[in-house]
């Protein structure tokens, strides 16, 4: 069945010797056609994962594997092809002169036909409403239309694993949820791995696994629910449960109203019904 | 943009000149720069002034237009006129005055060397004025192809070309955003004595080029991180193409050069 595709075998990593570890001791393991989520306060070091995982940084210590490569000097460009990444900054990831030119970057790079280049842009960016935008320059587009494009950019080359560091944080809810199905759908078509990450917990109640990390440390390793239950734990490392999840656990505090962590209201809204009617 | 300033300014437009291949522009632009100082004779330059006022015409873009665009060389081509006119001794005394001496040939020497200027940037400036600068990029990026072979790094010219011309426009618009942050702390660029505007500047560029840095760093990652590895096995999604209309026009152009060599004298 599923196999692990990403993993970190205690990974050690600095930006430079004078100065403090990014990552101390990371080890995890992501795998294919799985959903991660990974979340943690501002510089608890998510991007420098991100960064990790394709060979743009080098670990000091510990092992990265990808696809069954060592990431190394050597695997790195066959790595990277299959790695698709956005980055945080929509503006300075977009390489064209035109919203077109920009999603043809990563498939000019994989040397793909221009016919087929052409099929692709026109697909992605359908993917992500914004095919009426294909001629538009960059500096005419909102941060959000840019993380759009960035991201039809990835949808385009095709990867096996999606990596999304806080690609949507421009988009309005509605958008945001809009991109977020259009790439599971693709993750459970093509049985890739997506990687999303955040330092909103509302953003993780779809995936499958959740690392939350502080302070360059794996702090817990879990699914959506077991993260919730977690809400004390969670304040004191700078994060906010969801309203729904807060609601949850404040009713069991007198009592088990709640059987099963609610991910959404709905759920929330089925375990009270139930509740009161077993009553 | 509405300065009046067009050198380098685009202008959209359905002419036939706007769709040649970018390459074709270059070429005759490049060849018709050399042959413009081989006209010699009142009729050699009649003839490269019909030839330039066609393909002007053929543009579509208002002449009026093209002319204002080309306001801040009026100066320079006024200053080679004058220039000619007081350096040049040949020919027979028309004027005295003065200690200043001005001769027959240095009115016409003055004349034909500015109007040469003009016939110059007029037709240059068709370039910039017809295609844009993308497009320019791609055909020098064709057009040095040749010079791989000598290890000259065409494409990595283009893409940086092509890199400026995306990020131009949205340090403009940071350089505005920093400088309103700026004036709305009371740091003045527009007036007072000269020493303050400059130091009113600084403010000005130093977040500006902190922020340029650390674009070119993020945009370089990302660049990897999608897979860039340099030109070698690259495919390009604009294509340049050559139809039958610029083999026509590089045609035309000859002829027009060979007759410019019968009206030499
Ligand atoms: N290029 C860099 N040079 C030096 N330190 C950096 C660099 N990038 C990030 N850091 C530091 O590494 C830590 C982790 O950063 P990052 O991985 O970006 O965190 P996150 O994405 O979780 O906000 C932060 O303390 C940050 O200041
Ligand atoms: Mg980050």
């Amino acid at each position: 069945m599923s196999r692990a595709y990403i993993e970190f075998r205690n990974v050690f990593f600095r930006y430079s010797e004078d100065q403090p570890w990014v990552l101390k001791d990371v080890s995890f393991r992501i795998f294919s056609d799985q959903w991660v989520a990974i979340i943690g306060h501002n510089g608890s070091g998510k991007s420098t994962i991100a960064k990790l995982i394709n060979g743009l940084l080098t670990p000091e210590k510990g092992e990265i594997i990808v696809d069954g490569l060592p990431v190394n000097e050597d695997t790195i460009w066959e790595i990277r092809r299959k790695v698709g990444m956005v980055f945080q900054n929509p503006d300075n990831q977009f390489v064209g002169t035109t919203v077109r030119d920009d999603v043809a970057f990563g498939l000019e790079n994989r040397g793909v036909e221009r016919r087929e280049m052409i099929r692709r842009i026109d697909e992605s960016l359908k993917a992500v409403a914004m095919a009426d935008y294909r001629l538009q320059e960059p500096h005419r587009l909102s941060g959000g239309q840019k993380q759009r494009v960035a991201i039809a950019g990835v949808l385009a080359i095709s990867p096996q694993v999606i990596i999304l560091d806080e690609a949507t944080a421009m988009l309005d809810p509605k958008g945001r949820k809009e991109i977020m199905d259009t790439v599971n759908e693709l993750r459970t078509q093509e049985r890739i791995s997506l990687v999303t990450i955040t330092h909103d917990l509302n953003e993780i109640t779809q995936a499958d696994q959740v690392i939350v990390m502080n302070q360059g440390e794996v702090y817990l390793e879990a699914t959506p629910r077991e993260v919730f239950l977690e809400e004390t734990l969670l304040q004191t490392i700078g994060l906010d449960v969801p309203f729904v999840a807060k609601l949850a656990n404040e009713l069991n505090k007198d009592g088990n109203i709640i059987s099963k962590q609610p991910l959404n209201q709905e759920e929330l809204l089925e375990e009270l019904w139930t509740y009161h009617s077993i009553k | 943009m509405n300065n009046g300033i067009l050198i380098g300014q685009y202008v959209p437009s359905d002419s036939f000149i706007h769709r040649l291949d970018p390459r074709t522009k270059i070429m005759t632009i490049f060849f018709f720069v050399i042959f413009v100082f081989f006209a010699n004779s009142t009729l050699s330059y009649a003839w490269l002034t019909l030839f330039a006022l066609t393909v002007t015409f053929a543009t579509k873009i208002r002449f009026i237009f093209i002319l204002k665009g080309l306001t801040p060389v009026w100066f320079l081509i006024v200053f080679t006129f004058l220039l000619h006119l007081f350096v040049t001794k040949e020919g027979t005394v028309l004027i005295e005055a003065f200690a200043l001496k001005i001769y027959s040939g240095a009115i016409i020497q003055g004349v034909a060397i500015s109007f040469r200027f003009f016939l110059l940037i007029l037709v240059t400036s068709l370039l910039t004025l017809t295609t844009t600068p993308i497009e320019i990029t791609d055909a020098i990026e064709s057009l040095l192809h040749p010079l791989k072979k000598i290890k000259f790094p065409v494409h990595e010219l283009a893409l940086m070309m092509s890199i400026s011309l995306r990020f131009i426009p949205t340090l403009m618009q940071e350089t505005e955003k920093i400088s309103k942050a700026q004036a709305s702390r009371g740091v003045d660029f527009r007036t007072g004595p000269l020493k303050d505007r400059i130091q009113a500047v600084v403010p000005l560029l130093v977040p500006l080029f902190v922020s340029a840095f650390k674009r070119a760093e993020e945009l370089a990652m990302a660049m990897e991180a999608r897979g860039y590895q340099g030109g070698e096995g690259r495919t390009k999604l604009r294509e340049l193409k050559m139809e039958t209309i610029d083999i026509i026009s590089l045609i035309t152009f000859a002829v027009v050069i060979l007759v410019l060599f019968f009206l030499r004298t």
